[in-house]
């Protein structure tokens, strides 16, 4: 007990900052209605998986690094810092300042004590590891602590060489042509305040310009992410990222998994949601609040936000249905089609891969992967 | 005091070496007793001659082997209209005015005043009594009537083009599938001939023979084989008056069934021509029944969910199943095929005793005729486009095939037995 106060105590008062950047263009159209730290993931805004991750471990200061002007994002974010009792700071950069230049932007906030910040990418999903960076972090006591994460095809990467008794980099290798790691950057980091000094207001590239250098000077270590891991910044890996999410959610936190008749495997469903008869639900799929899905309709690993509607013997798969959108009886939707906020798909269409931009009635069928202006 | 005399009708019902266009249904349904609007083709031919004043006997000719399908066929609707139907197989296949001849005793025999000739693709309004009344009109002297219909220019061209004296309505000119545009006059296969047809055809028949002789390449052509449209042109360059030839012309719906789409396309049509001839065979709403929307025809031992939709242009056939919240539209599902719950089916022929899985849907592309341009048919067109893709057309799912759930079958055509295990688009699947 005395030993858990102390600790709650040491940890109070950690700052982080998030990359948010820009426009969120590779998650149109949803991101056309609104910012893309307010799109819902599993039915939480997706800064906010974040956020609450670092409050848990004792954040209690968070600068958001935005490179646009966003009131509904400030508004929101006013409304959390209440809830939380924390401060969130938006940051805003004139022009775009790569992943580097926002934490010489944010100097003054990071710098006002000698302890250790986060640094995070936005779009990240995962069992967040802050608790473990910490204590990494003090243990091998350098500038900076990395989270790396494997993937299938390090080819498609820039991977990570360590070494494995301690951690410590050796090497960042884009894209290599032959084997050489499997580990990638996961987007999330623990810098002390010192490494401050190597960083300029200016656009810069953390990945490709501060850590190569750090890891030269061998101030930079790595730490292997246990669990899944994605980065949910454009539909399909959404997608992907949700039923990881939801595979996750089974196996710690069974309670807020939704049970019943129809419902297959993980599913996730807010509790104002309307669900009808003889309807098949997942496995995989996320239902927002005021959702209504109507008799008979089929869902599959697809995402319902808020106020949506599927009618009667519908059918969708791989899809996200945006804000307050109605789809038709009898419509078929699939392959990673999206559809932005308030769009209505009129009965029996059928729509593959389609990106329909909000406020948009559909009445002819998409058969093929196209954007619908 | 009467004037009607023994009529007797004729249709030409083809043989196996034709319909090929009708594939992969006409793989295991004669082509001519495929059932549009819930009942064979050659039905609504049957039920339209029936009604003639006079009408003793219906002969059906062509080159198919009698089989049980059609020998029932002949039993059943001779028993249903009370009425002598008789088939009369081709020894080879003749052409039709070849097939005519070599049946013109088993025609003439009785002595009809006239008799009607209809060819088995062709499905319309058969205005038969009013064609009878018009050919009695044009006076007492031996002639024949051929029932013609408007085209527009364009499509005229892939017909048979009749010029006609706009007074009298003698036919001065004929030519089948011209290059050049000539009428937009067409023949839509429906006859009445006089028993003097048959001099005609027996000229015709000589002069094939003769350049037979002449031809040295064709050792193996039939010399019996008359076309009937090779018989009308020839009479209408002669002064003889065996050939006066009046044509009648309708109005009324009028089309071919060549295609898989063609049926789809005459099944709406058969279907809005019940609202006047058979409106007991349209369903209706009511509790405890299926929603339908426009015309349906759904066969009595239909197993239909009360939660499915259908309509419009849709007819299910016998011992058909449709599961709990299926749609159904623009479509023909044929005997015993059985269709799971929360399907979607629109445009597409499903084959007898096929099955569908829940929440599978199966598309086609309708090839309707141009609506905005006045006499506008359905357009006769190949399988595959120029730069060798497949047309999207009607879909098609052959007899007996099993299409899992929750796939999707779009613009395809299925031939029959096959089990399918996943989602196909554009494709023929052999």
């Amino acid at each position: 007990m005395k030993i858990k106060t102390k600790e709650k105590n040491s940890l109070k008062g950690m700052k982080a900052l998030i990359l948010v950047g820009g426009f969120g263009t590779r998650l149109r159209p949803l991101t056309l209605s609104r910012p893309k730290p307010l799109v819902e993931f599993a039915n939480k805004p997706m800064i906010m998986h974040q956020v609450e991750a670092l409050v848990e471990v004792g954040v209690t200061e968070i600068v958001l690094a935005v490179s646009y002007r966003a009131e509904l994002l400030e508004k929101e974010l006013r409304a959390q810092e209440e809830r939380l009792g924390i401060k969130i700071v938006i940051s805003h950069e004139d022009e775009p300042l790569g992943t580097a230049g926002p934490l010489a932007l944010a100097r003054d906030i990071l710098l006002q004590d000698s302890e250790p910040f986060f640094v995070l990418n936005s779009d990240i999903i995962c069992n967040f590891p802050f608790k473990d960076m910490i204590r990494f972090h003090k243990t091998h006591n350098r500038q900076g602590t990395l989270v790396v994460t494997r993937v299938d095809e390090p080819s498609k990467y820039g991977v990570i060489v360590y070494r494995p008794e301690d951690g410590q980099i050796e090497r960042f290798v884009e894209k290599p042509q032959e084997f050489v790691s499997n580990k990638i950057n996961a987007g999330m980091y623990m810098l002390s305040p010192s490494m401050l000094s190597r960083i300029e207001l200016r656009p810069t590239s953390i990945e490709k310009e501060v850590f190569p250098k750090m890891a030269v000077d061998g101030e930079l270590y790595c730490m292997e992410l246990q669990g899944y891991w994605m980065d949910v910044g454009q539909p399909k890996d959404f997608l992907t990222g949700m039923g990881l999410y939801l595979t996750a959610l089974n196996m710690y936190n069974n309670d807020y998994l939704h049970e019943g008749p129809g419902i297959v495997g993980n599913v996730l469903v807010d509790k104002s949601a309307k669900i009808g008869n003889g309807c098949r639900i997942g496995p995989n799929v996320v239902i927002g609040p005021d959702v209504v899905v109507e008799d008979g309709a089929c869902v599959k690993r697809s995402t319902l936000m808020k106020g949506s509607r599927v009618r009667s013997h519908a059918w969708l798969d791989n899809c996200i249905i945006g804000w307050k959108c109605s789809v038709g009886r009898w419509v078929r939707m699939e392959g990673v089609s999206v559809l932005g906020e308030d769009v209505v798909v009129a009965d029996e269409l059928y729509i593959n891969g389609g990106r329909i931009l909000p406020h948009k009635s559909i009445s002819a069928s998409v058969p093929e992967p196209q954007i619908i202006m | 005091m009467t004037n009607t005399r023994m009529v007797k009708a004729v249709v030409l019902i083809g043989g196996p070496q034709k319909g090929t266009r009708f594939r992969p249904l006409s793989m295991d349904i004669l082509k001519p007793l495929f059932p549009v609007a819930g009942f064979p083709m050659i039905y609504h031919h049957i039920d339209a001659a029936r009604k003639i004043k006079g009408l003793r006997e219906i002969l059906l000719i062509g080159s198919y082997q009698q089989s049980d399908a059609l020998h029932r066929f002949i039993m059943e609707v001779q028993h249903e209209f009370r009425i002598l139907i008789r088939y009369l197989q081709e020894y080879a296949p003749l052409g039709t005015g070849g097939a005519l001849y070599h049946f013109r005793d088993q025609i003439l025999a009785g002595n009809p005043e006239v008799f009607f000739v209809m060819n088995c693709d062709v499905c319309c309004d058969f205005p038969l009594a009013e064609m009878l009344e018009f050919h009695k009109s044009r006076g007492p002297g031996v002639h024949h009537t051929i029932l013609g219909t408007n085209a527009t220019r364009q499509q005229s061209l892939n017909y048979g083009c009749i010029v006609e004296d706009s007074e009298t309505h003698r036919v001065r000119h004929y030519v089948e599938k011209p290059e050049t545009f000539v009428s937009t006059t067409i023949n839509c296969g429906v006859y009445i001939f006089s028993p003097d047809i048959f001099n005609c055809i027996a000229k015709q028949l000589e002069n094939s023979k003769e350049a037979i002789n002449f031809d040295l390449t064709s050792t193996e052509q039939n010399p019996n084989i008359v076309k009937l449209d090779d018989a009308i042109a020839k009479m209408t360059t002669e002064k003889d008056s065996n050939g006066i030839i009046h044509v009648y012309h309708t109005i009324k719906f009028w089309s071919q069934i060549k295609s898989a789409g063609a049926a789809v396309f005459a099944n709406r049509h058969y279907l809005s021509i019940y609202h006047r001839t058979h409106p007991e065979r349209l369903a209706k709403l009511g509790p405890n029944q299926p929603n339908i929307i426009g015309d349906v025809f759904i066969h009595a031992t239909a197993r239909v969910d009360p939660t499915a939709t259908l309509g419009p242009n849709v007819t299910i056939g016998s011992g058909v199943t449709i599961g709990a919240g299926v749609r159904v539209r623009e479509t023909l599902i044929l005997d015993g095929a059985i269709v799971g719950d929360h399907a979607c089916i629109l445009y597409t022929i499903i084959g007898p005793r096929a099955t569908i899985g829940q929440w599978t849907r199966i598309e086609g592309t309708a090839n309707d005729p141009n609506p905005n341009k006045p006499f506008a048919k359905l357009d006769v067109c190949g399988a595959f486009s120029n730069d060798g893709r497949l047309q999207p057309s009607i879909t098609v799912i052959g007899s007996s095939v099993f299409v899992p759930s929750e796939v999707v079958i779009l613009n395809s055509i299925v031939l029959p037995n096959k089990e399918l295990r996943g989602s196909f688009k554009n494709q023929i699947i052999l």
